[in-house]
């Protein structure tokens, strides 16, 4: 069942014509509200996963290749065993079934079976009375490893494959992970009956998520044979079915628990080994274990974004409407394949709005090479072509002499239309958006009028509200919700939903406050855990708004009815007179009649037994028919556009950002606080990949500065002001018409950089990160050929 | 093991660690007060900030014995001495980052509001690049720092009687006249009290 078909735009109680951005109809939705987990975590009273003891709790630590590329020949771990307050240490004989959190490219191991394949690859695992015994007993496990070649450059991995990294006798595809190639019209034909051609190359660098929290487990298995999970994840249901299959136990005998989470961003998407290795020597030990990573051993972990050349070439008629892009994009994925398959298909399929193009063709592949495993971060797989793609833009408008934000305009795809790879647009605010960043920045009265040194520069974006291609293919929802009553007045929802920062727990609690009119104080809930709610595809590709958010309605309304039937027959009046607001229960022509809603609510128990109820959400079936045209299919996709103002020092190359104006059309805010919060760390985090950020693997294999202070994360002084614009385009199947607002604004940021970085000093920033030293050689290249220019001049006159 | 009397939110503590012990890992895992966080473990991030004698430092490089006989509040320690000193509920630092939506994960802000709570303490009236310089100790990965930012002078501008500025999606719904008004009064008034207080 589709719980998109019993809800649209319009506030629970309104018309059912959509809203306007002031709908008075809303008790609670749009309204500032605070988070229903603030103080605790304001309080420090909030839970997080190493914040939890138990009794008799042993700790692990994990040992890893020292290695780039190499066959494991033996591992002898009696030394270590040996060691007083040692009580266990498994390797990768204790679980040797692979796993993967794509459900077809299943590589990894809990710990290396026969082969390392980068530096910090986890080779045995040690529990111990303490952390301090289980490093001592690291460095007895004696690991007799032998080396092979070591991939370290993607051009190498694409054509060289003896050694293989992954054997794959099945498909013997080298060290190729995945290859993607679609083409939709003749972008040949475009390219050749076009005014203008802009053909160039562009890079992406690597980057990673840095969650301030690092990753946490803690195992425990009871004596009746239960295995509970504590874990720092994103994915509750993920783990729970990679734990199944690893360990191989009924899934019914484990339960996963998230507790509160310090950031994710991505980086606790896939299924880890410490969630595994915490399991299996509870298993062995029969007693809780606890692992918690180091800084050092988090940026090993990595799964960040992927490094990326990327060809491109683009097409234009001569007022600036493009016809045709053609891509080509090598990712180097790293030594595994996480999300690889989705991010190969993401870098394709997601670049085809805001902008209609009528003919596009990509040709992405992922190799491998000996380096930390690369996965989805924030804006997963279209960050680094989207970058491409709008700096190609701004190219074309320059040469066509067009203003920036004019040649978006030009190209907007507009509302209800399908792009050329098949993908359903339903709502889109980009218009409004470019409008509002045009306003804001003053952009006609400055942009190209600003001293040299300093500019403007614009980009836009769009992104999916998560996907109608679930990992493992199932008819089931997507996202369930289970509410129960309490006769206090207390509604409990159940969600497995992963709250990990973003607010999603809230925005769950606003909904069913409105839908039943009553204090948003008399609602909480239960999040993220296996035994008591219902199942969740979790916290990736921006869905928990928009999928939670609906199946949060579909059982709210639910929940309602029984309430309204109650109060109706209590009455005898009929259902439509009976309303639900600010805490009773009314009749709408009849004002002497009015109930508190708890004694409703006790009315219903009466009448329908124990009161509860459970909503749900699937997608509709959307996407292109093809191979692969559900992948970046979504029911509604949000749309951003930044303009960002720069100041460029000339002798030191060092980039400054002034201010970034960030407008987002995230259908409805549901609280606009939060969707400021989510617009304002987005461009920050994209910023500080443009400008600072760099997940640099030396030749050797090793993270040039695996901390905290050498992988620059902007500090409070780093971060510019950042001016966050919410459109609201209210669309037809988001809850109330939202749709995603913690994705999308990281996009333009890094493009618009660049292009306001050509305003400033007149060069083409076309490779990331723009550090000082490249912003230089640009600006020195660009000298000398100005200089050239001007003697060839000369010498002709 | 070595004995260790410590002077934490107001109490003193008798307890025993190991003499390398940090004051973080004292105060995790002997006395379970876990809201001070574990972000790097080498003194980078600062989610482990707790206050000595009032002060911000980092217990991740501190060691326990060191802080003996020293007033230490950590961020369980704010709303007690709060409510002690006559206040209702949680600090004015922690409230304002609640209704600002400054904490997102919130991993980071134990040891952010007791940053912040030590410049209010020092400079009750800071301005923006006072509050910048103040926080960048501490690092956040989730807000881009723009809510905190908000937290602090929304504390600060409930302390002088004044609502303040409107932010950006605010202003985006208010006439611009509106807006400029509100964040012209905001900064007169903050200016007001600075210079009250710069006068000894």
């Amino acid at each position: 069942m589709s719980a998109r078909d019993q809800h649209g735009p319009g506030a629970p109680w309104g018309d059912k014509t959509p809203g306007t951005l002031e709908n008075k109809a809303f008790q609670v939705v749009g309204k500032p509200h605070r988070k229903v987990d603030g103080l605790a975590k304001a309080t420090g009273a909030a839970v997080y996963t190493d914040d939890i003891v138990l009794p008799g709790m042993l700790h692990a630590k994990t040992l890893r290749s020292p290695h780039a590329h190499a066959l494991v020949k033996r591992v002898d771990a009696s030394k270590a065993l040996a060691l007083p307050g040692v009580h266990a240490v498994i390797t990768g004989q204790d679980m040797p079934i692979k796993y993967g959190v794509i459900p077809w490219t299943p590589d990894e191991n809990a710990l290396a079976l026969d082969k390392v394949r980068f530096i910090g690859d986890e080779v045995a695992a040690v529990a111990a009375i303490d952390e301090d015994t289980a490093n001592a007993a690291l460095k007895l496990i004696d690991v007799e490893y032998e080396v092979l070649h070591a991939y370290f450059d993607p051009h190498e991995a694409l054509v060289r494959h003896d050694p293989p990294i992954h054997e794959d006798p099945k498909t013997k595809r080298g060290n190729i992970s995945k290859h993607v190639h679609l083409a939709f019209g003749d972008v040949d034909a475009a390219a050749q009956s076009a005014a203008l051609v802009i053909e160039d190359d562009y890079s992406f660098h690597g980057t990673t998520h840095t969650p301030i929290e690092p990753h946490c487990a803690i195992g425990q298995y009871s004596a009746d044979g239960v295995l509970t999970v504590w874990s720092s994840t994103q994915i509750t249901h993920y783990v729970h079915r990679a734990l199944a299959r690893v360990l191989e136990l009924q899934p019914a005998k484990i339960r996963v628990i998230q507790p509160c989470l310090g950031g994710a961003f991505g980086g606790k998407s896939d299924p880890f080994s410490l969630e595994f290795c915490v399991a299996k020597l509870a298993m062995v030990t029969r007693r809780p274990v606890k692992m918690l990573w180091t800084r050092e051993e988090v940026f090993y972990a990595h799964r960040g974004r992927h490094p990326m050349q990327l060809h491109y070439r683009t097409s234009a008629s001569k007022d600036g409407r493009v016809s045709g892009v053609d891509a080509k994009i090598l990712i180097d994925g790293g030594s595994y394949s996480s999300f690889g398959l989705v991010t190969t298909y993401y870098a394709g399929q997601l670049l085809t709005g805001p902008y209609d193009f009528p003919s596009y063709r990509f040709d992405s592949t992922r190799v491998f090479t000996n380096k930390p495993p690369c996965g989805p971060k924030r804006g997963h797989g279209s960050v680094q072509p989207r970058f491409a793609f709008e700096v190609q833009l701004d190219q074309i408008a320059e040469r066509l002499g067009l203003d920036p934000i004019e040649i978006r305009r030009k190209n907007f795809q507009g509302e209800n239309t399908k792009t050329v790879n098949g993908q359903r647009i339903t709502s889109n605010g980009f218009a409004q958006c470019l409008n509002e960043v045009e306003r804001a920045s003053d952009w006609k009265a400055r942009r190209g009028k600003l001293p040299h040194g300093r500019g403007l520069g614009v980009a836009g974006s769009m992104y999916i509200s998560g996907t109608n291609y679930p990992v493992y293919p199932n008819k089931m929802p997507q996202a369930g919700v289970q509410l129960k009553v309490d006769r206090s007045g207390l509604v409990t929802v159940f969600t497995g939903g992963n709250d990990i920062g973003q607010g999603s727990n809230s925005v769950v609690c606003y909904i069913v406050a409105e839908e039943l009119g009553i204090p948003v104080d008399c609602v909480r809930v239960v999040a993220a855990d296996t035994d008591l709610c219902p199942v969740d595809l979790g916290a990736y590709s921006s869905r928990v708004t928009f999928m939670v958010g609906n199946a949060t309605i579909d059982a709210a309304r639910k929940l309602r009815r029984l309430v309204v039937t109650a109060v109706a027959e209590h009455w005898n009046v009929a259902e439509q007179r009976v309303r639900m607001i600010e805490g009773v229960v009314v009749d709408l022509e009849d004002v002497t009649k009015s109930l508190p809603y708890v004694e409703a609510f006790h009315l219903a128990e009466e009448k329908f037994d124990t009161l509860g109820s459970t909503g749900s959400y699937n997608t509709p079936t959307l996407g292109g028919d093809y191979r692969g045209g559900t992948i970046g299919a979504s029911p509604a996709y949000s749309f951003t556009a930044h303009v960002v103002e720069v100041d460029v020092d000339e002798e030191t190359g060092r980039i400054r950002i002034e201010k970034v104006w960030i407008a987002h059309d995230c259908g409805r805010a549901l609280n606009p606080m939060l969707v400021a919060g989510q617009m304002e760390g987005s461009a920050y985090m994209g910023a500080a990949e443009a400008l600072m950020e760099e997940h640099d693997i030396n030749r050797f294999g090793l993270h040039r500065g695996p901390s905290l202070l050498d992988y620059r994360i902007p500090t409070s002084v780093d971060t510019p002001e950042l001016a966050a614009l919410i459109v609201e385009s209210l669309d037809p199947e988001g809850p109330y018409g939202a749709k995603e607002a913690g994705e999308g604004p990281l996009h333009p940021v890094l493009p618009a950089i660049s292009n306001a970085v050509f305003d400033a000093v007149g060069v083409r920033l076309k490779h990331l990160p723009f550090t000082p030293a490249r912003v230089l050689a640009e600006l020195r290249a660009a000298n000398s050929t100005e200089t050239q220019a001007v003697s060839a001049h000369r010498g002709r006159n | 093991m070595r004995p260790l009397s410590l002077r934490i939110n107001q109490d003193t503590v008798e307890t025993a660690a190991p003499a390398h012990w940090t004051l973080l890992e004292v105060l995790r895992y002997k006395l379970l007060l876990t809201g001070s966080k574990q972000g790097c473990d080498k003194g980078d991030c600062g989610a482990c900030t707790v206050l000595v004698d009032g002060k911000p430092i980092l217990s991740c490089l501190t060691l326990a014995a060191t802080v003996e006989k020293r007033e230490i509040t950590t961020i369980e320690g704010l709303m007690p001495l709060h409510v002690k000193c006559g206040g209702e509920g949680p600090d004015p630092v922690q409230a304002a980052f609640d209704r600002c939506g400054a904490l997102q994960c919130g991993f980071c802000q134990p040891g952010m509001m007791l940053s912040a709570r030590a410049l209010l303490n020092a400079n009750p009236c800071p301005t923006r690049a006072e509050i910048r310089e103040a926080l960048s100790g501490n690092l956040c990965r989730c807000t881009g720092y723009t809510q905190i930012f908000e937290a602090v002078e929304l504390a600060v501008a409930e302390s002088i009687g004044v609502a303040p500025a409107p932010r950006s999606w605010e202003a985006q719904r208010m006439s611009a006249d509106e807006a400029q008004k509100q964040a012209k009064l905001a900064a007169q008034k903050l200016a007001e009290a600075r210079s009250r207080e710069q006068r000894p």
